[in-house]
């Protein structure tokens, strides 16, 4: 009964705020609504049984993904007002696919069914002794998954690269390391014969000559491209 | 479970469509777009979730998982295009990008 009322609660507030993340005006706000969606439908998890994934999605949504998303909206200086043109005109279409598509996945969640040899299929079954949901995920994904485990991870390094790649700005002013440079300087090293006994006061300290600096390299931008 | 699957499965599906929904109202946003995107990619680890628990296997919790992997990657991959792109034109316009085809 309880976890009756939970359910319905989670899953209204759930659609709402999915709800308000796609008609939001201000995409901080539809945001900070996708992390409510995140943290109802993480309690959803949580009442299924999957604690374990209650808790990743919490951390790993909430504060990874959502918080690069709000970093990226607060970071671009977007005219959101011209981004919502059109906005009326895309409504009905949106509405009538997403009315198609509605029905058809009600008519196909009403008239399903397990099959009748659904159990026997079961590829990982819950062990009835009672191990939590977290060291079961474990015991499964680091055995019989290990493969698709490491794929996963080798997913995050591509992405992980790829956003820095893509990202990454050589500026012209950047000071480098140029390893070509240093190596090919000569005159720099000189020996002197110091006189016994003389101080910094006598011989000065030895400096030696300043090669030229090397040009950064200018770094050809295209300018904002097609205007 | 006192809940019936059935309800796990008809809030899936609303998630599912309000989240093609937005994409079709947001057709220039790219950022909405994405969290679109989200949206859907959350409406199938419900589905997964809810299978996995009603099914008694845990297979579907594992897959959810990597469905969540997969989602990480592709926000931090889209963002990171949506911030070059914005670099480059001063815009997010989906609309201009078409501008590549040859």
């Amino acid at each position: 009964m309880i976890a009756g009322l939970a359910f319905y609660l989670f899953a209204g507030i759930l659609i709402a705020s999915a709800v308000m993340v796609v008609t939001s005006r201000n995409p901080v706000h539809g945001v900070l609504f996708l992390i409510l969606a995140f943290f109802n439908a993480a309690a959803l998890f949580l009442i299924a049984g999957a604690e374990f994934l209650a808790m990743i999605l919490v951390i790993v949504y909430v504060g990874a993904v959502a918080v690069l998303f709000l970093f990226v909206v607060m970071m671009l200086d977007i005219d959101f007002a011209r981004l919502r043109e059109g906005f009326r005109r895309n409504a009905p279409l949106g509405l009538v696919i997403g009315g198609i598509l509605l029905i058809e996945l009600l008519l196909v969640a009403a008239a399903w069914r397990f099959a009748p040899e659904a159990a026997a299929l079961r590829l990982q079954p819950v062990q009835p002794d009672g191990v939590t949901n977290t060291e079961a995920l474990g015991r499964v994904l680091y055995t019989d998954y290990v493969y698709a485990f490491q794929i996963a991870g080798l997913i995050l390094l591509v992405a992980m690269i790829g956003a820095i790649v893509l990202t990454l700005r050589d500026r012209p002013t950047a000071k480098r390391q140029d390893v070509a440079a240093q190596i090919a300087r000569s005159g720099s090293v000189v020996t002197r014969r110091v006189p016994i006994g003389a101080g910094l006061a006598e011989t000065g300290i030895a400096r030696p000559p300043l090669p030229e600096a090397p040009k950064p390299k200018q770094v050809e931008h295209q300018g904002g491209g097609h205007h | 479970m006192s809940i019936p699957l059935s309800h796990y499965l008809v809030l899936a599906a609303i998630i599912f469509t309000i989240g093609v929904f937005g994409i079709f109202l947001n057709r220039k946003n790219v950022i909405i777009i994405l969290m679109s995107i989200e949206l859907i990619l959350l409406a199938i680890n419900i589905n997964f979730v809810s299978f996995s628990a009603y099914l008694g296997d845990l297979a579907g919790q594992v897959f959810a998982m990597f469905i969540l992997t997969v989602a990480a990657a592709e926000a931090a991959i889209g963002l990171a295009i949506v911030v070059v792109y914005f670099r480059n034109r001063g815009s997010i316009e989906v609309e201009d990008i078409n501008l590549m085809k040859g």
